[in-house]
């Protein structure tokens, strides 16, 4: 992987480069060391398994936000077929920081729609790191709306650290784009299954996230504040994020527990961005299961199940 | 008045000079920087007699000033707070809460009820400040989401005033979820066609802003209050200058077609009653 590895990682990848030297060795050498290789391989998966295991909350916030790990448009090229990208929200601009369009998933259309972060600089900036203006959030509503006209499936990723915070977005209404969203997801009349499949960034991923179902890569986060942000207000101190990720129970097994999203979606051994093409056939998998439950509800229904899940959200006692 | 101005010079100097300015009988405008007199600016619902600066009120203080006398009757006043996080901070949040209440006199950061305005039924939910700076969390978005299905089985307008910073840190997710929870309500009384107006008071900012505040049929804002999604100090690091004057003010947002109008407190009560008539 060319980019640079988290701590954490480096013993696995370590291990893992001692046997691809060993394997190296002995086809050149011609010695069987098949023994050795088989051994190792057994302590890097157990060592992975481990590390993997205890991941405090700000480790799993760092492979969410891991640069290799895979982007709406990968899971898009890598589970779906005849993307056709749609551009524009029809109002004042095209916002790359969100993308969209139809797609056929398992052979049938449906609307797509994604946060987009970028890979290289240029990319990341073209991107805007991934953090929408108003008219991202507008476009993905024309979006929706056209799918609900068509009578279309929605499928969105979410992977923000946040909505942009910025002069123009602030002057077009992020507010509005946003509370509009949130208002006419929760009355959509086709099926809406939302994946956090890396940041989710506060108000600016839930604008894409009133789904029939939300579901969670293992090591995707969600979170109401990012923690560097919630540090600096409560510790006066960014530094302290990892106080701060652990405070805020962001990772996707405390939602679970919550029972604030429907379901982790199981990410490949050391993640998704070590086997970009595994982790996007386990998604497929747990996409096409709940969409085919879905696809038989009516459209009052899916619009009833989806308040009724938001409405039970919330934990208060009455006195 | 003529009193007030007769004093106006001779108090402009002792308060240059810092020095004796009778304890709590005088007060220091926060638009206009001078000295006034008190007793005058709650004369005027707590509106600066020079600069017309609105100081920020509690939601006691707002429902007097919206509802019909005696006609407010407080519902879910009983819902409190749990710390469904175990929230690790350097105070507990549930210290936290019980520091508010004692502040405020109230269990949580809203006050919901129904009451009437100039005779109009309404359903009213009202965010008080004080209490940890009106953030939304779980028992804020039960309330007004109870508030809105009043006001959908009732039939009966909805009038939400905010003054929130947005959603609570301390309860994490559970906050962030409210948003969608009361959006999702409000999409409802929308359908059923029940109007909402959404008064937005300084501050309106964050997950409240992204979610109800903006959603009225009719949105209103006090004169001067700062309203946005993101808080000023966080646009100035994100793009590292410094931000124009009057930015993410009321006025800044009529202009740019965020709201429907600028509403003066003297005249909010008959401001709102006026477009309940022809709307419900
Ligand atoms: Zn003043």
């Amino acid at each position: 992987m060319a980019a640079q590895p988290i701590d954490f990682e480096k013993p696995i990848l370590e291990m893992e480069t001692k046997i691809e030297e060993l394997q190296q060795v002995s086809r050149a050498q011609g010695v069987d060391l098949t023994a050795e290789v088989k051994r190792l391989q057994k302590k890097a998966k157990r060592l992975r398994r481990d590390i993997f295991a205890k991941l405090n909350r700000w480790e799993q916030t760092l492979l969410a936000r891991h640069p290799e790990r895979p982007y709406a448009e990968d899971y898009i090229k890598l589970m779906m077929t005849d993307f056709v990208e749609l551009h524009g929200d029809r109002l004042f601009g095209d916002d790359h920081a969100v993308i969209g369009g139809l797609a056929r998933f398992e052979g049938k259309p449906v609307v797509v729609i994604g946060q987009q972060k970028g890979r290289s600089t240029k990319q990341k900036i073209y991107r805007n790191f991934g953090m929408p203006h108003p008219e991202g959030y507008r476009k993905a509503l024309r979006l929706m709306k056209m799918a609900e006209k068509f009578n279309r499936p929605v499928i969105t990723f979410i992977d923000t650290p946040g909505a942009y915070p910025g002069l123009g977005a602030e002057e077009r209404g992020q507010a509005e784009a946003i509370a509009r969203n949130l208002k006419e997801m929760a009355t959509l009349t086709v099926p809406l299954i939302s994946v956090v499949i890396g940041e989710g960034g506060s108000g600016g991923a839930l604008g894409l996230g009133v789904g029939n179902r939300v579901l969670m890569l293992q090591y995707s986060v969600y979170s109401v504040i990012m923690p560097e942000g919630c540090a600096s207000i409560l510790y006066r101190d960014s530094g302290l994020a990892a106080q701060a990720a652990e405070s805020l129970k962001l990772a996707a097994k405390d939602l679970k527990e919550y029972e604030l999203i429907d379901e982790i979606v199981k990410e490949p051994p050391g993640g998704a961005h070590r086997n970009h093409q595994m982790a996007a056939s386990i998604l497929r998998r747990v996409i096409r299961r709940h969409l085919a439950e879905l696809i038989c509800f009516s459209p009052q229904e899916l619009i009833k199940q989806r308040e009724q899940k938001f409405r039970n959200f919330g934990q208060y006692m009455e006195t | 008045m003529s009193w007030f101005q007769k004093i106006k010079g001779p108090l402009a100097r002792v308060g240059d000079k810092k020095v004796r300015i009778p304890e709590g009988l005088w007060i220091k405008c926060e638009g206009c920087k001078e000295i006034v007199y008190k007793k005058e600016v709650e004369r005027r619902s707590n509106v600066c007699p020079k600069c017309n600066y609105h100081f920020r009120i509690s939601a006691r203080e707002r429902i007097a000033q919206l509802m019909d006398q005696g006609t407010f009757e407080e519902m879910d006043s009983g819902l409190a707070a749990l710390d469904p996080l175990n929230f690790n901070d350097s105070m507990r949040y549930p210290d936290r809460i019980k520091a508010a209440m004692k502040k405020t006199g109230l269990k949580e950061a809203v006050i919901c009820g129904q009451g009437e305005l100039e005779g109009v039924p309404l359903e009213l939910c009202v965010f008080e400040f004080d209490f940890m700076g009106g953030s939304m969390a779980s028992v804020v978005g039960e309330k007004v989401t109870r508030a809105i299905e009043r006001s959908l089985e009732k039939t009966r307008s909805l009038v939400i005033v905010h003054c929130s910073g947005g959603a609570r840190m301390q309860e994490g997710m559970f906050s962030l979820m409210q948003m969608a929870k009361t959006s999702a309500a409000l999409a409802r009384l929308s359908k059923a066609g029940v109007p909402y107006v959404s008064v937005l008071t300084n501050p309106t900012t964050g997950g409240v802003t992204a979610s109800i505040a903006m959603l009225g049929d009719v949105i209103m804002a006090e004169p001067g209050a700062l309203i946005g999604f993101a808080g000023p100090r966080v646009i100035e690091q994100t793009i590292r200058q410094s931000l124009p004057e009057g930015f993410q003010r009321t006025e800044f947002l009529l202009e740019h077609g965020m709201l429907d109008m600028v509403v003066e407190r003297k005249n909010m009560k008959n401001t709102i009653c006026q477009v309940l008539q022809m709307l419900a």
